[in-house]
């Protein structure tokens, strides 16, 4: 079951995100972070992957379209708190460089 | 296939909703056969990224077609050795695949889509596709290594 909320602060929103990134999720999960991105421009987008547990090649598609949207719209998406599950996964799509990557929140929220 | 002793056989509906099922039950498996944590979560990522491309590509998004999976303890020659393995076979009878367009994206680029295949190419030390009786037969090879092993030492 995954589970996402919202976080604000002044121009920062960090989505918090848990459980699984898969094939029956991603769809809320892409929803979610374009949203941010796309309909409420926001101009930093943290998402909070500490308690994602899983991620696969749908998910992955996924953060790539939000990077995407993000560098379009000149705003920031930041990743923060992955597992080794999630890192692997990142790291075997040989994606991982393009991400801007934080270990914690608060490195992620530092401007 | 081959005559492994089975370990266990999945009958499963090609819903999405039932990928967390496997996975959980798989990462136990590989854990009970020894399989290193990162290799668990390997052989875990190869076969669900398995069904995901039979759910989307070979079922088309349909949620209640068959799907069969087995496990299989098998020992395989390797350097002229024999050494244990899992294998997996995986059956569908969704219309034919073509592992070719399934992975026909490079990987530099920045763009979506195209690495299921290449998650479980890296993943397994075998992945196999064939056509049989109107179904579509998928076999991936897991070496079972120890924790040094698959490290590199």
């Amino acid at each position: 079951m995954l589970q996402i909320s919202a976080r604000h602060l002044d121009k920062t929103t960090i989505l918090d995100v848990s459980g699984d990134i898969d094939l029956a999720s991603t769809p809320e999960f892409r929803k979610a972070a374009l949203r941010e991105l796309r309909e409420l421009r926001t101009p930093r987008v943290l998402l909070n992957l500490t308690a994602v547990r899983y991620i696969d090649s749908s998910g992955v598609a996924s953060l790539v379209e939000a990077l995407k949207a993000s560098r379009d719209l000149g705003s920031r998406l930041i990743l923060f708190g992955l597992s080794s599950a999630v890192r692997e996964v990142l790291q075997l799509s040989k994606l991982v460089r393009v991400f801007e990557i934080r270990d914690t929140e608060e490195q992620a929220v530092a401007p | 296939m081959s005559q492994g002793s089975l370990l266990l056989k999945m009958e499963l509906r090609s819903n999405p909703e039932t990928l967390c099922v496997v996975r959980d039950a798989l990462g136990k498996l590989a854990e009970t056969l020894g399989f290193p944590e990162t290799e668990c979560r390997a052989v875990v990522l190869a076969v669900d990224e398995a069904l995901t491309n039979i759910i989307r590509h070979a079922y088309q998004g349909q949620t209640e077609r068959p799907i069969e999976a087995s496990f299989r303890r098998i020992q395989v020659a390797r350097d002229g050795l024999s050494k244990p393995a899992l294998e997996i076979v995986l059956e569908d009878r969704g219309i034919r695949v073509n592992a070719q367009k399934l992975c026909g994206r490079p990987l530099e680029e920045i763009r979506s889509g195209g690495l299921g295949l290449h998650f479980m190419r890296e993943s397994m030390d075998a992945v196999e596709f064939r056509r049989r009786w109107g179904r579509n037969q998928l076999r991936m090879v897991k070496l079972l290594r120890t924790a040094d092993q698959a490290k590199g030492y």
